[in-house]
């Protein structure tokens, strides 16, 4: 008898506990969990959006498998990815450190930084498209840059950045970082604020110089605000595509092509809904694949 | 605890409750469209109608083209389709569309009073959205849609440009035309611009010099798989990009431009030569109304075929064959269509009217556009179409080709492989 | 000799610093001062004028685009979408975080692990389903289920914020408030939340953000042009404008204003979040 007022206590105490998590959960299997079975359902069909579905088992996956495109964009999102964790956060991460010293304009900075984060991403394409253009009239370069260029005596820099492959993938990365670095900024500034001060005295006592320093305390009491700050930029890079159709439209070809873009295309240019919902599972696979990983090298870093 | 449990049960009683669409009024018609330069003609002439006769039209738009496409689509699925609405996509969707009972057949409306619809507009903006009997989508034959409007894609030249170069008429031939953009090249003026960014209009370009080279019989024989894209006609289409590169011909990033900025670039006279549809008129007296310009087919390479221009309905409107207010919507597209209103739209739109005898009274460039429809085809009115995923394989095979990465033959090749892909799956 | 040396390095670090800050400072500021500068120009004028600073002002340009452009139905769309987003993200992420954190049931570590996943796997491909949903839900073409849609869409990362923020939480106030009897919705309202103003500017700045900009999803669940947010009008607005440069600039500077001046008075709070273990650690 006693166990049973037990358990029914129990019961009542999880039961309460639970409609904590409720609203969230409702919301999440309605909006989240419910499409996503919709979606996995749909990729083993073909379907052209309307008219009868065509059960196809899992012929999208084996033809998405040989689709040298889709690799090739996936490749392409990790060079964006790659270029991201480097160049954006290698800046992010100079600029917090300068600034933390400086105390004057810190505030400035800290909210000029974050200007381009907060910009939408429709607004951005638009203005280095116009920054970027290629044209000339009257014998004058149109875009800014290669005026800029051709002004201050480098006219043999003068390029068509997003129109030649080579350079277009790394122009479109390096606007997606200019346009992300801010985030990055004040992770790694509010991270060099937690280090204890007297960390550095210590370090300054013992003869370090600035370099000693700097591998021997910031960098290892960073680490866990490096790996997250490096996790979310690989999931914010490989899932980027409103900035690249701002900017190059339907792409250089497929030069510049990612997996959202190659989902969408399936979708709208050939009317293929099913392929585009295999494609969509494949990449979601990859990313919890990447995730997974990151979690583990996160986990072994906590314990050094 | 019993706090929250009340709290949540308001809150789900708040989201069922608070939510549904009140019942249609039949007093009222809904209408989709993409057209963000129409929809204050539109709303104009959906106040008059209802002044005339009462009934409410609601007039949503849904821009961009391509997103609007996609929630067509997922308003068929949700069976939530608007009582008229268009369909933007490739003729084998909407025989899809027509088979799946979502719109209706006009053919008798059309037909009526001695066929006295039908006959008020231009046939070949009537044929796409007509299926003709035989047709290959296993469709009933019939009318299907109701045009609003006419267009059609031609080549245009600046004037000006073209007299600071030394240039005293337009080209009529190709080689005239790769002559021409040499010398204006040596004033310093680009030759060409389009916006080959978006795919369909590389593919009408293309197609266009396509029935020049080898005439209609030899495409359609392609696309049913007979003759093959390695053939020497083909070659010889990937080859007229290939020219136009080596020459210097097209403007710098045409592959990347959208249409819209390919607009702006001839507007403000950075080329002298443009490919575009009749639509520009409007987009160019808005940008520069002292363009001095003029139209003209693109110029053939050879006089063995025609050279076909793209030419038919612009935009068409279909009625929702489940909707209650079926006859409302079509005695409100047949007053769209009538003479007066077409002149009205087409005033203010600059647009080519669909209704024949509105043509009187368009601007004078727009006349010009209207002299190449009698020539025109289009995708649209074939008896069939290639199958998408080739149509994406080539037009990206010609923007490969125009940045220099790959030449005529391995494009080629690669369609090929493509087409032979495609055709063992077995399509439906 | 050796103190001037210091003092001189001293002077061209700090030198070499602000350069290098005001150099980047530059690049970020520049965007948002193009786009004033083509707003204050006139369309003969915007391409062909190469000036930094245009010779006439034309600030009729942003009048156009609050009247003609619908602009002020759009703004406070997307101001009550934003405000009501936010609020809602706040009150259930963070009662969801701290029953992850604090209690205990059957299919906790289950659940959470879901929502971690569902930040990894976007869902681009599941638009057509979404739409037959809410159709059927009625919620179509509806603020409230286009509120529902996007609160579910800043679940995830908010609850990860919160959860992070809530671990780290000392448990002492807690454990006095719970011996004084109050119950567990009153230590989340009472105690938790207060202490957790950090995160929560850290969860303010994210979704407001997210909502500010977002256009997909308010395309394909609203119809009505009198439910839609700022980003989806500027899309009608390019479309219809984009002969209109200055008058488009104009509307766009416009809609960039708001947040950044929500970050502006957000910031220390977020930098404090942020420091304090909601995101970092």
């Amino acid at each position: 008898m006693d166990q049973k007022a037990k358990n029914v206590t129990i019961f009542k105490d999880n039961l309460q506990n639970f409609l904590f998590v409720f609203p969230a959960f409702a919301i999440f299997c309605v909006f989240y969990i419910y499409p996503f079975y919709k979606m996995i359902n749909l990729s083993f069909y073909d379907w052209r959006g309307i008219g009868p579905m065509h059960f196809i088992g899992i012929a999208n996956y084996k033809e998405l498998m040989g689709d040298h495109l889709w690799w090739d964009s996936i490749g392409h999102a990790g060079y964006i990815t790659l270029i991201a964790l480097t160049f954006q956060n290698a800046l992010a991460f100079a600029l917090a450190i300068v600034c933390d010293r400086e105390i004057r304009m810190k505030r400035f900075y800290r909210v000029i930084f974050f200007i381009p984060p907060v910009l939408s991403e429709v607004v951005v394409g638009l203005i280095w498209n116009w920054i970027l253009n290629p044209e000339m009239q009257n014998g004058q370069n149109i875009g800014l840059l290669n005026h800029f260029l051709y002004t201050s005596g480098l006219p043999q820099m003068v390029h068509n950045w997003l129109g030649d492959p080579k350079t277009a993938l790394t122009t479109i990365a390096i606007v997606h970082s200019w346009k992300g670095f801010g985030w990055g900024f004040i992770m790694f500034l509010a991270g060099l604020q937690t280090i204890d001060k007297q960390l550095y005295e210590a370090a300054r006592v013992d003869g370090a110089g600035a370099w000693k320093t700097f591998m021997n305390v910031t960098v290892p009491m960073m680490l866990p605000v490096i790996l997250v700050v490096a996790i979310l930029t690989i999931l914010g890079s490989m899932q980027v595509f409103v900035l690249i159709i701002a900017m190059v439209n339907e792409g250089l070809v497929n030069h510049t092509d990612v997996p959202v873009t190659r989902i969408f295309s399936a979708m709208q240019n050939t009317n293929r809904f099913g392929y585009a919902c295999s494609e969509a599972v494949i990449f979601g696979m990859i990313l919890v694949c990447i995730s997974f990983i990151m979690k583990r090298l996160s986990d072994k870093a906590k314990q050094v | 605890m019993r706090k929250l449990v009340i709290l949540y049960s308001c809150l789900i009683l708040a989201v069922f409750a608070g939510c549904s669409q009140p019942p249609k009024p039949s007093n009222k018609i809904i209408l989709w469209h993409w057209m963000t330069d129409r929809n204050d003609t539109f709303q104009k002439l959906a106040q008059e109608y209802k002044q005339e006769t009462g009934i409410e039209v609601d007039i949503q738009l849904f821009a961009p083209s391509d997103a609007y496409s996609q929630k067509i689509i997922a308003a068929a699925q949700a069976n939530v389709l608007p009582d008229i609405y268009g369909i933007l996509d490739k003729k084998s969707i909407v025989a899809d569309f027509i088979k799946a009972g979502l719109v209706a057949d006009l053919t008798n409306d059309m037909g009526a009073n001695g066929s006295q619809w039908e006959n008020s507009l231009f046939d070949k903006a009537l044929a796409d959205r007509r299926f003709d009997a035989g047709n290959i989508y296993g469709v009933t034959p019939g009318i299907y849609g109701v045009p609003i409007d006419v267009t059609n894609e031609q080549m245009l030249y600046n004037k000006k440009l073209l007299a600071k170069a030394g240039i005293k008429t337009p080209p009529e031939t190709f080689d005239e035309f790769i002559k021409d953009s040499q010398m204006l090249k040596r004033v310093g003026i680009t030759p060409f611009v389009s916006g080959w960014g978006e795919l369909w209009l590389l593919d009408c370009f293309a197609s266009n010099y396509a029935f020049n080279i080898m005439g209609e019989e030899k495409i359609f024989a392609t696309f049913r798989g007979e003759v093959k894209y390695t053939d020497p006609d083909w070659i010889k289409v990937f080859s007229l990009f290939a020219g136009l590169r080596d020459k210097g011909v097209l403007i710098d990033g045409i592959v990347t431009k959208g249409n819209k900025y390919a607009e702006q670039d001839f507007a403000l006279e950075r080329a002298a030569f443009s490919f575009n549809g009749s639509w520009c008129v409007n987009v160019y007296h808005d940008m520069n109304p002292n363009l001095d310009y003029g139209v003209m087919p693109p110029p053939p390479m050879n006089t063995s075929y025609p050279l076909r221009i793209w030419g038919s309905a612009g935009s068409s409107f279909v009625v929702n064959a489940g909707s209650p207010n079926k006859d409302k919507a079509i005695a409100f597209l047949k007053w769209l269509t009538a003479k007066q209103q077409q002149v009205e739209l087409s005033r203010e739109t600059n647009n080519l009217p669909s209704n024949k005898e509105a043509l009187l009274g368009v601007s004078p460039i727009l006349e010009e556009f209207a002299k190449g429809m009698d020539e025109s085809t289009h995708p649209n009115i074939w008896p069939l179409n290639e199958d998408p995923s080739v149509a994406e394989a080539f037009d990206k095979g010609i923007q490969d080709i125009i940045i220099g990465d790959k030449t005529p033959l391995q494009v080629a090749q690669d369609v090929q492989k493509v087409k032979d892909f495609q055709s063992s799956k077995g399509n439906h | 000799m050796r103190v001037n040396r210091y003092v001189f390095w001293g002077m061209t670090k700090s030198t070499l610093s602000h350069v290098f800050l005001m150099s980047v400072a530059l690049t970020c500021m520049f965007p948002l001062f193009w786009m004033l500068r083509c707003a204050l120009m006139s369309n003969a004028t915007v391409f062909v004028d190469q000036a930094l600073i245009p010779h006439h002002l034309n600030f009729g340009n942003f009048a156009i685009a609050w009247t003609k452009g619908n602009f002020a139905v759009y703004f406070l769309n997307s101001v009550i979408y934003t405000v009501c987003v936010v609020s809602g993200i706040v009150l259930i992420s963070s009662l969801a975080a701290f029953a992850f954190s604090r209690l205990k049931f059957p299919g906790k570590n289950i659940i959470f692990y879901l929502f971690v996943a569902a930040m990894m796997i976007p869902l681009p491909g599941s638009f057509v389903a979404l739409f037959v949903l809410m159709t059927k839900l009625h919620l179509i073409n509806t603020r409230f289920g286009y509120i529902l849609c996007m609160i579910n869409v800043g679940l995830s990362m908010s609850i990860l914020i919160f959860k992070t923020f809530f671990d780290k939480m000392p448990h002492d106030l807690e454990d006095a408030a719970r011996i004084d009897g109050c119950s567990k919705i009153g230590l989340w309202w009472h105690v938790a939340m207060p202490l957790a103003r950090p995160a929560i500017a850290v969860v303010v700045i994210f979704n407001s953000l997210s909502v500010w900009n977002e256009y997909i999803l308010a395309f394909l669940l609203l119809g009505d042009s009198r439910l839609m947010p700022l980003q989806r009008g500027l899309m009608v607005f390019q479309g219809a404008n984009s002969t209109d440069y200055p008058v488009l600039m104009a509307g766009l500077t416009m809609a960039a204003i708001p947040i950044i001046m929500v970050y502006l008075f957000m910031q220390k709070n977020i930098v404090k979040g942020l420091s304090s273990g909601a995101v970092v650690g």
